[in-house]
């Protein structure tokens, strides 16, 4: 079963990479990109039963290896 | 192996994609005179180690994120039973994040508010004197050190911050030459000015910057050493009071 996971920065931190992209966007003209956010993107084939299974799965690996608890949040998506 | 007698034994832990693991070989051997070893990550035990040593570099590629695949290295474990054992750690640099993603340490990196890597030598202030690390130091003491890094940019969430404030935890902070702490001191953005900070029972500590790197003036500056030679001196003063109790 294939998932998809999206780690991103929680909203209280910091993201020094997303705000040098909205500014590069800015003085290209594309004022109206109010902001940008820079995470990471994942698909993971789970060799796995059902559906809740492999959320759960997936959601216990994000938690452990792929996102960092302190400063970033995550987003599983089966598909 | 051999074992000059009265001298400590400083394991410095190699990873794949360690670059400062002979530096804090070559300081503590061949500048302080103590026996150092190193310890491949694949090992499960540390030996006769008094001290470990996490140093600098680009464990496993900082893939995923910087000291997250490290972690999950085999030493490790002995690493964190030895730190609960109340047994000095260092984490330098890469060490330090290696710290920072085992838990060790609480808090995580960012990315050099500048985007930029950062290689060139800072101003740290010692505030805290009471670590494993820091006993020989002037309260106060401004030490100058290179850093070298792209992700040194410590956060910890607020309440995080103000409990490693409130009991005397953040042990370095970048200051100017003169020690006053300001914003362009702060070469990367970190929190507070946030260059190292230490455990609850304070034999753990990690820092950003190379203290390694500054223990000899021809390659620009000693003020390294006295991190070293606080341990030492630890380490000797609990083994008289060691044979003491016995």
């Amino acid at each position: 079963m294939k998932v998809r996971v999206f780690v991103t920065l929680k909203p209280s931190v910091f993201d020094p990479q997303g705000h040098t992209i909205v500014e590069a966007l800015h003085s290209l003209g594309y004022g109206n990109v109010a902001d940008v956010r820079q995470g990471k993107f994942f698909e993971m084939d789970l060799d796995v039963a059902g559906p809740a299974a492999a959320e759960k799965l997936a959601a216990e690996v994000s938690d452990r290896v792929l996102a960092n608890p302190v400063i970033e949040s995550f987003r599983v998506e089966l598909t | 192996m051999t074992r000059t007698s009265g001298a400590s034994v400083f394991a410095v832990v190699v990873f794949p994609g360690s670059n400062c693991d002979h530096d804090a070989y070559h300081a503590v051997k061949h500048v302080l005179g103590q026996n150092a070893r190193f310890v491949w990550h694949k090992e499960t035990s540390l030996g006769d180690a008094d001290v470990v040593i996490l140093p600098g570099g680009f464990s496993h590629g900082d893939y995923l994120r910087t000291g997250a695949i490290a972690r999950f290295s085999p030493i490790m474990t002995a690493v964190m039973d030895f730190a609960a054992a109340g047994r000095p750690v260092i984490g330098i640099c890469n060490g330090f994040q290696v710290m920072l993603e085992c838990g060790l340490l609480p808090g995580a990196m960012l990315r050099n508010r500048d985007l930029k890597f950062h290689c060139e030598f800072v101003h740290v202030r010692v505030e805290q004197t009471n670590t494993l690390f820091t006993g020989q130091c002037a309260p106060g003491q401004v030490l100058r050190l290179p850093i070298a890094h792209g992700e040194g940019n410590y956060y910890a969430p607020p309440d995080v911050v103000a409990n490693l404030e409130s009991t005397g935890r953040v042990v370095f902070r970048y200051v100017t030459a003169s020690g006053e702490r300001t914003d362009a001191a702060n070469p990367n953005g970190a929190i507070n000015n946030i260059a190292g900070i230490c455990n609850e029972a304070r034999n753990v500590v990690g820092l950003m910057p190379h203290p390694e790197r500054a223990c000899e003036v021809a390659v620009g500056s000693a003020d390294g050493l006295v991190l070293f030679q606080s341990v030492i001196q630890a380490l000797s003063q609990r083994g008289s009071l060691q044979a003491v109790a016995r």
